[in-house]
């Protein structure tokens, strides 16, 4: 079907959008690189020359580096789980026939549209705050000492803000896997006299696996970038500096750019490594 | 479908689902709640439910203080502009490779997808450099540019899926009835292609107006949209909850309209078509 003419046709027509893609990718990347081989520090000194692998040897040297990692994965593969489990869960739930289903799904996905700034502020203040936040007079309540969140729990606390906003979309995906079941299959397991626990996870369970597979790279594609809740709720304090903050905080607020950038091409380093391995998944979940 | 459902369970069902929706719900109807009361009812222990005297004082002390419809309106500009745009340079793309395939459609697919895999953090600074360089930081200008470039691949990707989904058996048969590729175009192609081009649309403008990392960092005074507006927030003398409420409620009530009515054709979009 395609002809000469049309193949060249469809090059011109791709070509804005690569050449922007590829120009977005390359002069980043090789200012990012240039950047990383230098001493620069615009508010102290400016460019002071090259200096080789140093930035590289002092970023994984520094003391934060190992523990930035830990967190960054710490919190991906947390919300990953808790999402992803209690999303099943929730689908599930969510597919059974019931009153006012269109409502409850509602209610449910509510939290993916709220603005990741927005949901860290109302959770740090309104429920996390140790004096007046509603978890406090909950806990006072019962006669216990309100939990410091956000300082003593902090990890946790991070993983359940952001589990909270990505839940609706796990479900939202697993939800629309779960009716696409055949129904028939499920019946007559039960007609055999299959226990729900097993008719879960040898027929629902293998018929979510492609759903799963979406939900984990695209969380992944976004969690690790996680920045807006960790900016306004711990600013990267109580062990929750993830990779990317340690990187953000070089650049911006020690302005030391030559460090930040040797970080950074860790960071792509990193997310690439992770990219690999889910483009693999992805390319074989897709018939192009 | 036709199995026979017995009122007691769908009762037992409809409970539960209920009772775990509105937890999941929970913080979002207590900040809508909140930002109705006065500060002193907003952080009274025990803490008041439905009782008490609404009143709308925190929107226009938002408004008064922090000129919200300023924010507003460059979220709007930034989340609809680098919208539009990348829909404009996506259709092409995605219209030709998926009607003109080739061996290396599915590599460039998977390399533009990669592109979202660039941490964002890793290249701050050269943007950030580049931007003072042309004169845009704290623009919206600037600001349009860098989240279609962030969004372009997730665009390219939902019109792909749409457009490979229309047959091309109806195609060679407006063909064959002697349309020209103008009167494809317009009488075939088109309506065809529109709900998908309007899902798209509106997945990324919900993804534009909730972007944070860049538009706290690109923006300051003029370009600022909501996500900036309600980080101001966080500042301590900002600590008021009732309205931290009402500035959160007026950050997000457009977007969370627009999702809701948008949910069916944002399960599709967002799993690029690959879960039905």
């Amino acid at each position: 079907m395609a002809t000469k003419q049309s193949r060249s046709a469809a090059r011109m027509m791709m070509a804005p959008a690569v050449t922007l893609l590829l120009g977005w990718m390359l002069v980043p990347l090789i200012m990012t690189l240039y950047f990383s081989f230098r001493d620069y520090r615009p508010l102290s000194g400016g460019d002071r020359g090259w200096v080789g692998f140093d930035n590289y040897m002092r970023f994984v040297t520094s003391s934060a580096f190992w523990p930035s990692v830990q967190t960054t994965l710490v919190i991906v593969g947390g919300v990953l789980v808790i999402t992803v489990c209690l999303g099943i869960l929730l689908a599930i739930l969510l597919d059974q026939p019931m009153w006012g289903q269109g409502v409850v799904r509602i209610l449910v996905i509510a939290p993916f549209f709220v603005m990741p700034t927005v949901s860290a502020l109302v959770w740090k203040n309104m429920f996390m705050d140790p004096t007046n936040g509603l978890l406090a007079h909950l806990w006072r309540f019962f006669g216990a000492e309100p939990v410091q969140w956000l300082s003593q729990a902090s990890l946790p606390s991070l993983i359940m803000i952001v589990s909270w906003q990505w839940l609706p979309f796990a479900t939202l995906i697993l939800l629309t896997a779960i009716q696409s079941l055949d129904s028939e299959q499920l019946e007559a397991a039960e007609m055999d006299g299959a226990p729900s626990l097993k008719r879960f996870w040898y027929i629902i369970l293998p018929h979510l696996s492609r759903a799963i597979t979406i939900v984990v790279l695209i969380q992944t594609i976004f969690l690790l970038g996680l920045f807006a809740e960790i900016f306004v709720t711990t600013g990267g304090a109580f062990g929750t500096k993830t990779l990317s903050y340690l990187i953000f905080q070089r650049v911006l607020e020690s302005q030391n750019i030559g460090l930040g950038s040797a970080g950074g091409v860790y960071a792509i380093i990193l997310a690439n490594i992770v990219a690999i391995f889910l483009m693999r998944i992805v390319g074989k979940n897709l018939d192009a | 479908m036709a199995r026979a459902v017995t009122t007691k369970r769908k009762s037992i069902n409809t409970i539960a689902a209920w009772a775990v929706g509105l937890l999941i719900f929970f913080p979002i109807l207590w900040t809508i709640l909140t930002s109705f009361k006065t500060e002193g009812q907003a952080i009274s222990d025990p803490p008041v439910w439905f009782f008490f005297d609404w009143t709308l004082e925190n929107y226009a002390v938002v408004q008064e203080r922090s000129n919200y419809m300023k924010f507003l309106w460059n979220s709007v500009i930034i989340a609809g502009g680098s919208t539009i745009l990348g829909v404009i340079i996506a259709i092409p793309a995605a219209w030709s490779m998926a009607f003109v395939p080739s061996k290396r459609t599915k590599d460039i697919l998977l390399w533009m997808l990669s592109t979202k895999m660039l941490p964002a953090v890793g290249v701050l600074y050269p943007i950030y450099l580049l931007f003072i360089k042309l004169g845009i930081l704290d623009s919206r200008f600037g600001l349009v540019i860098v989240l279609m470039l962030i969004n372009l691949p997730i665009i390219v990707w939902m019109l792909y899926t749409y457009f490979r989904e229309i047959p091309g058996e109806i195609l060679e048969a407006a063909r064959m009835d002697g349309a020209s590729l103008k009167e494809e175009i317009i009488y075939v192609l088109t309506p065809m292609a529109v709900p998908g081009i309007a899902s798209t649309l509106l997945l990324n403008v919900i993804l534009a107006w909730n972007e944070a990392f860049w538009t706290l960092n690109l923006t300051a005074a003029n370009a600022a949209p909501l996500t900036a507006f309600i980080a101001s927030y966080s500042s301590p003398e900002g600590l008021f909850y009732a309205k931290l409420s009402a500035a959160s409620v007026m950050a997000i009530a457009p977007i969370l309209i627009m999702g809701w009515f948008s949910q069916k054709q944002l399960v599709r979009g967002l799993t690029f078509g690959a879960v039905k």
